[in-house]
């Protein structure tokens, strides 16, 4: 079976200004608040806030809008469309989730030994590594269940 | 302390918006959604947090980050059955399904890492 991912950067010219400008702002605060959070309560408590679902109303939002203002471009509602591919970028992020608790495993047990960068680009290695394992392989039990 | 603020609301934003465009590219949108999960928030945090109070603190809030990424595990599977199989509203659902994430990551905090 084949990965078929496709890469289209033409999304990037299409892409409004705002959809950035509103993510950027997320991203900030979430940082921000991780900071304000461990220097208040402590970093184990702080900590959780670096897996804050920060961006994932935004980023949902926007694409359910997306879909639906294409589909009301030929006649359309487009509402139930819009919602079903806001729920499948969801079930990706909960795949991306699993390779996210292997980064924050590597870190935390090999940060305190090794160099930073070796350590943070060998985790994000791995959390893409694992997401795509775990996207691949419940593409295939999906296609087998067909 | 401002100064040092300002710089994760800068780098925190720049570095969303980063996975977030490279998640934009991508197609089928089940891959893409990946990068919804990307660690960008802990890459931006944890640059700055290692300079300014060591390794060692980073680590701690890494291992705190393990809970609060089940916890995203969970928030992220039901909010994609709320809008793929009942057609929730992706706001109503992402937003309402916030204190799950807290309630969840808090619970596991206490129970397994405290």
């Amino acid at each position: 079976m084949t990965l078929n991912i496709t890469i289209d950067l033409s999304t990037l010219r299409r892409a409004k200004w705002h959809q950035f400008v509103l993510r950027f702002i997320f991203g900030g605060i979430i940082c921000v608040l991780a900071g304000v959070i461990a220097e208040k309560y402590g970093p184990a408590v702080g900590g959780l806030f670096l897996a804050f679902p920060a961006i994932f109303p935004a980023s949902a939002t926007l694409l359910e809008n997306e879909q639906k203002e294409k589909k009301q471009r030929v006649g359309l509602s487009g509402s139930t469309r819009g919602r079903r591919v806001a729920g499948v970028d969801a079930a990706g992020a909960a795949m991306g989730c699993i390779g996210m608790i292997v980064f924050a495993a590597i870190v935390w047990r090999l940060l305190p030994k090794q160099s930073v960068p070796t350590v943070l680009i060998g985790a994000t290695a791995a959390w893409f590594g694992v997401s795509v394992l775990v996207w691949q392989l419940r593409r295939m039990w999906v296609h087998s269940h067909k | 302390m401002l100064t040092q603020l300002l710089l994760r609301f800068l780098i925190g934003g720049l570095v969303v918006c980063v996975f977030a465009a490279i998640s934009d590219i991508f197609k089928p949108k089940s891959f893409a959604g990946l990068f919804g999960a990307a660690p960008s928030v802990a890459l931006a945090t944890l640059c700055l947090t290692i300079s300014s109070q060591g390794k060692v603190y980073a680590a701690v809030e890494t291992r705190s980050m393990i809970a609060g990424a089940a916890a995203f595990f969970i928030y992220a599977s039901c909010a994609a059955w709320l809008m793929m199989k009942r057609h929730l509203s992706s706001l109503a659902v992402t937003v309402s399904l916030i204190p799950l994430w807290l309630g969840v990551s808090l619970g596991l905090w206490y129970l397994l890492l405290r």
